[in-house]
Formats: structure tokens, C-alpha cells, sequence
């Protein structure tokens, strides 16, 4: 944790979201059936860099990564307007988030996101039905139920767990893309190579590799916040309007507690005594 | 954007379905009288819907001072655009201080898209609600009668309180089961405002073309007794020692979302912050360890027993009764003497379908 009770998350290992492979195997699968390229976003520290990689081997075609010291304690509202301005560089029909993320669970980041772009949303994705004249049917999860619905394009879809089972890197594109990294990545490596090696050595060095990684399409794309054209006013820490104003460990503790032998007899005397406080019948 | 606004009135979104109001709404009006109360101002229930008047009474009956009223025949469905429009142009209007949800799929679909519409904050899946004060870290300025929207958070056993003190209205989904269903009090009177809504074609870009509704296999919340399964019963098979325990109880069997997700039982099952919240007469623990996610789902029960072989499982720290052992043979002895107590079976219970 950090003091301001946001999660540090330099201290946190990057992962593949799960249900956000759900919406990639979408993606991927509307490609399959429809064409189209599949661009991979992502918001975070260098290290989710390794995310990227990880779409590229199951299938994507492009991969951007949004990284700037500027985004940190962004809660949803920032994150989506963050998103936003990125996705609407890009020439899009769907946009695909998964329903929720595992730390927060919010499952807010895809309809703000919708609402900032302008566009319809369908969440809780449990199956895509068709694509056909630029309108797409899907069919949602509504809690007692499920629902089908339709709309024109573009939409932004939000995808559960229960849509689909992600498909898993594929050998070729491992090998293509093991060596596919960000600029961001390129200079912590090359520092730690070159520990002694002067700053402008390594940024000309960085420059060089950075422009042969994209000639050969193993350069994953980099924007920062200026790139974006983000007004920092909604972006971070003051765009966010949640703040913490304080984390508990929690220890619940019963009031009266007792420990029952795991006997015969342990335990006859403790329904005796639930039936006697008329808690069971 | 909205300033913050002193005066502003607390609300609840009535979500309805083809005339029924949810369940989550309802709670929300007893947790809604309690902040309006606090903060002096009245409590408003947002009625959304096509021919809905005949709801305004129970609203009332619930708590809410006024309810605010937009019947249109294009509200007749929920849809994510429409609710929006309407529910964000009544914000932008009247300027509550408060606007609380259900963290149902409505209110999860709904709440967002409006908060970022207003530019305002939004925090999930609240288990409690609570007024208070804050003072941000090197500011003397201190943030008087604040939402406090208290929910667990990130991977275990915290428990953040999460506050917006400059862009209102103060938002929050609140999680189903998790406040008490008020009495209604049928002489209560309170005032209607029907608003006149425009909407068009335009404002429905998502068009339904199918519904099916799935009954819940098993009414968690009305249970009287629960006998609730973790990892710890192994697999599928020993789940089966969950269901006989229940069964002989006349309880409904219920799971972790860990033992969900290792396809022991299914979803509907689920106790916690992604599932049902109980507090039923007594809840009997086989195999959970406790973590705060589950917690949250029923650590409001009146008896708690817990069966575990992991003396350190928190679990044990909110349990009436620890039962330290191996539920392989702690749940059979404890069917044994169940039904030597010859405690009637009956069939409350779900049980097996």
C-alpha cells in the first residue's frame, strides 16, 4: 500500500486480467469469423509491457502500451478518460474490455469508458451471436436470466469469464514476438547491460535498437499522457474523485466463541445447546 | 460537473422489472433513512419505468420522503442509454448529495456510465455506508458529513473507506442482502414528483431481442440455516458430506466462490462479495478458510460454526463455535448426532434437484 492508501503497484507482479483474455479470445474470434486487426491497449508500469507480449502470442495484431508516471492513483473515472483519449486515436468498430478486474472487481472501467466515446455499451458478455451489416447481436448475463440484444456499430462490449475458454500463445508467434518490447522496456535493459555506460549513451543506443525493432514489427507502441492529448486535469490523482480516507485489516471477532472437541460427545453437546437457543430446530 | 451541495437530498435508484421492485432498492431505503436522517435533508427514490405509479405507495411505505416519478413508454425495459439520459438529467436538476444503487447487473451497468457522465466519483459494491468527516493528508481544510463507502478491497483482509469530498453527488453500488429490509410502515405519506420526460428513438441504440429468465436454484437469503462448503471438501464427490449435512438441518448448502470455481457446486450457491449476502439463524462453515471476501457475505449471521484443520484459518476468529478437526469425520459424526437428536427433516432446503 501506498501512504495515501492506493495500491503500490510497482510492488505487484503484471498480469493478464482474466477475464480481459476472455474479451482478446473475442476479438480474436470475431477476427477469425470477420476479419479486421485486433490492437491490444493497456494502461500501467513498464512491466505490463509483458501483457502486451503475452496478446501478441495469442494473436494480436498491434499492441500499445500507456505509461506515464502522470496516470498513477487514477481511479475508474481517470482510467476511462485515460483509455478514452487512447481509443480514439485508433480507427475502431468494437471495443472489448473484460467485465471486471480481479483486484477491484469494479467492473466500472468499460461502461465509463462507453460513455466517454460516445457509444452503446452491452455488458456481462456471455456469447457473441453474429456480426451482419455492421450490426452485432450478443447475448448478455442479467443476473436471474440472460438477454439478447442487438446494435449498429461501434460498440463497446464487456466479456465474462463464462463467453469463451482463451486460446493459449501459439508456438510461431512466440518465437516472432519473444523479442517484441517497448521503449520503456528497451532502456531498463539496456541500462542494467550497461551499467556504466553515460545516460545519452544509452538513449542513443535505445534510439537506434527502437528504430530496428520497428522495421522489423517488434517494437510494441508507446504514448504517454502528452502523446494522448490528456488534459491532466481529469487524469491521476486529480481526476479522480475517490479517495482513500482509510484502510482496515480487518479482524471480525464473535463475541463469545468456544472451541468444541471434535468428539461424540463435543459435538452432542453443541447442537444440544443449539436447539436450546432455539437456533435449530 | 456538480459542486458539492449542503442541501442536497440522498437517493436511492428503485430499480424495477416489469412492474416488481428489486429486492436491493428496498434494503437501500432503511440505510438511505438512516443518512438522510444524519444529515438532515429528505430521502428521494428515483422511480423509473412505464406505468409504474402503482410503486410510488410502496416506496413511500420503505421510507422515501418523495419519489421521484419518470414514466415513459420507451422506460418500459431497463437499457443502459435511456436510464442514463433520464437518471442524469434528474442529478443535474436537483443536485442530491447522495445517490445510491443495487450492485445488481442494472445497477452495475447503469451507475458507472452515469458517473461519468456527471464527472463524479463511484465506488462499488458497498457492504456499509456511514457518515463522517475527512481531513486530506497536508490540508487543514476539513471535509465535514461525508459518504463514507465502506467496502473490502484488494487481495484479502482490508477493508477500504472510500470518500469523494469535491465532485458530487457522492455515488455507490451497494451489494444485495448486505442491509436489512426495512418494515414498511403503511401510514407513512410522502410526496410524488412526476417529472415530464422527452426521450426518442435515438436515445435506445441497443434493441432487445430475446429474454429468458434462469430461476435461482436455491433462495440463499431466506434460508434459515446454511451449511456452506470451501476448497478445503476436496472435490465434487465430498461435497456430497455438504449437501447431507444440510439436508438433515432442513438448510440450504451453499459454497465459496473458491469451491464455485472449482466446479463443486453452482454459482447460485455462492456466498460473499460476488455472491449472496446471508444472515441467517446459523451458518455452518465446512472447510473454509475465511477470506474476507466471504466474510463479507455472512459474517452478519446470529451463530456461526466452523469446521476447519487449520487452527490459524481466520475463519475460526468470527465463529461461535471452532471446531477444530477433519471435516471428513467432524461432518459425519455431526449427521450422526443430528439425527439421533431426531431433529426434523423437512424440505425447506433446495436440496437436491
Amino acid at each position: 500500500m501506498n501512504d495515501d492508501g492506493t495500491v503500490n503497484r510497482g510492488a505487484l507482479p503484471a498480469i493478464f486480467n482474466p477475464e480481459d483474455l476472455n474479451a482478446l479470445e473475442m476479438a480474436l474470434g470475431i477476427k477469425d469469423r470477420f476479419g479486421g486487426r485486433v490492437t491490444v491497449v493497456t494502461m500501467g508500469l513498464p512491466a505490463a509491457g509483458a501483457i502486451l507480449r503475452d496478446a501478441l502470442y495469442r494473436g494480436a495484431d498491434d499492441a500499445i502500451l500507456i505509461t506515464d508516471a502522470r496516470c498513477a492513483a487514477s481511479d475508474t473515472l481517470a482510467t476511462s478518460y485515460i483509455l478514452s483519449c487512447a481509443v480514439k486515436k485508433l480507427d475502431y468498430d468494437i471495443v472489448l474490455c473484460g467485465r471486471q478486474a480481479i483486484d477491484g472487481d469494479t467492473a466500472q472501467v468499460g461502461p465509463q469508458l462507453a460513455e466517454k466515446l460516445g457509444i452503446p455499451q452491452m455488458t456481462y458478455i456471455e456469447q457473441l451471436i453474429e456480426i451482419k451489416d455492421r450490426t452485432i447481436t450478443i447475448q448478455r448475463n442479467v443476473g436471474n436470466g440472460w438477454q439478447q440484444v442487438k446494435t449498429k456499430l461501434p460498440v463497446l462490449l464487456t466479456v465474462t469469464a463464462d463467453a469463451n475458454e482463451p486460446r493459449i500463445a501459439a508456438a510461431k508467434r512466440l518465437m516472432k514476438y519473444k523479442n517484441a518490447i517497448a521503449p520503456v522496456e528497451l532502456e531498463q535493459k539496456l541500462k542494467a547491460e550497461n551499467p556504466n555506460a553515460a545516460e545519452g549513451e544509452i538513449k542513443e543506443l535505445a534510439t537506434r535498437k527502437c528504430s530496428e525493432l520497428e522495421n522489423k514489427g517488434l517494437l510494441i507502441k508507446q504514448w504517454n499522457l502528452d502523446f494522448l492529448g490528456a488534459d491532466l486535469k481529469w487524469c491521476g490523482r486529480n481526476g479522480s474523485p475517490t479517495k482513500v480516507h482509510r484502510i482496515q485489516s480487518v479482524v471480525l471477532a464473535a463475541k463469545e466463541s468456544k472451541t468444541i472437541e471434535p468428539t461424540d460427545d463435543g459435538l452432542s453437546d453443541m447442537i444440544h445447546e443449539l436447539i436450546e437457543d432455539k437456533i435449530i430446530a | 460537473m456538480i459542486d458539492v451541495n449542503r442541501q442536497g437530498e440522498v437517493w436511492v435508484f428503485a430499480e424495477q422489472h416489469k412492474g416488481k421492485l428489486e429486492d436491493t432498492p428496498l434494503e437501500l431505503m432503511s440505510k438511505g433513512r438512516h443518512l438522510a436522517n444524519i444529515l438532515g435533508v429528505k430521502l428521494g427514490a428515483l422511480l423509473l419505468g412505464s406505468r409504474v405509479k402503482s410503486l410510488t405507495d410502496k416506496l413511500r411505505h420503505y421510507g422515501a420522503d418523495k419519489v421521484y416519478l419518470a414514466e415513459h413508454p420507451l422506460l418500459e425495459h431497463y437499457q443502459t442509454n435511456s436510464y442514463a439520459k433520464v437518471i442524469y438529467d434528474l442529478i443535474h436538476k436537483y443536485k442530491p448529495q447522495i445517490v445510491l444503487y443495487g450492485a445488481t447487473t442494472a445497477g452495475r451497468d447503469l451507475a458507472p456510465r452515469i458517473a461519468s457522465a456527471a464527472k463524479a466519483g463511484l465506488t462499488a459494491d458497498c457492504t456499509d455506508l456511514q457518515i463522517g468527516d475527512h481531513k486530506p493528508a497536508g490540508d487543514n481544510q476539513i471535509h465535514k458529513n461525508l459518504l463514507f463507502q465502506i467496502r473490502p478491497a484488494f487481495g484479502g483482509n482490508i477493508i477500504a473507506t472510500i470518500i469523494n469530498y469535491d465532485r458530487w453527488p457522492q455515488m455507490a453500488t451497494v451489494r444485495e442482502g448486505v442491509m436489512p429490509m426495512p418494515t414498511p410502515d403503511l401510514m407513512r405519506k410522502g410526496q410524488v414528483i412526476e417529472e415530464k420526460i422527452t426521450l426518442s428513438q435515438s436515445d435506445l441504440p441497443v434493441e432487445i431481442i430475446a429474454e429468458h429468465t434462469r430461476p435461482k436454484k436455491v433462495n440463499l437469503k431466506a434460508a434459515r440455516i446454511i451449511v456452506a462448503g470451501g476448497a478445503g471438501v476436496g472435490s465434487k464427490d465430498n461435497f456430497r458430506l455438504i449437501w447431507d449435512l444440510a439436508n438433515c438441518l432442513g438448510a440450504a448448502p451453499a459454497a465459496t466462490r473458491a469451491a464455485v470455481d472449482l466446479g463443486y457446486i453452482d454459482h447460485d450457491h455462492q456466498v460473499g462479495q460476488t455472491g449472496t449476502t446471508v444472515r441467517p439463524s446459523l451458518y455452518i462453515a465446512v472447510g473454509i478458510s475465511g477470506a474476507i471476501q466471504h466474510q463479507a457475505g455472512m459474517s452478519q449471521s446470529q451463530k456461526i460454526v466452523a469446521i476447519n484443520n487449520d487452527p490459524e484459518a481466520p475463519i475460526l476468529q468470527i465463529a461461535h463455535y471452532k471446531i477444530i478437526g477433519d471435516l471428513n469425520i467432524v461432518v459425519p459424526k455431526m449427521i450422526k448426532t443430528i439425527k439421533e437428536k431426531g431433529i426434523k427433516e423437512d424440505t425447506v432446503a433446495a436440496g437436491h434437484k
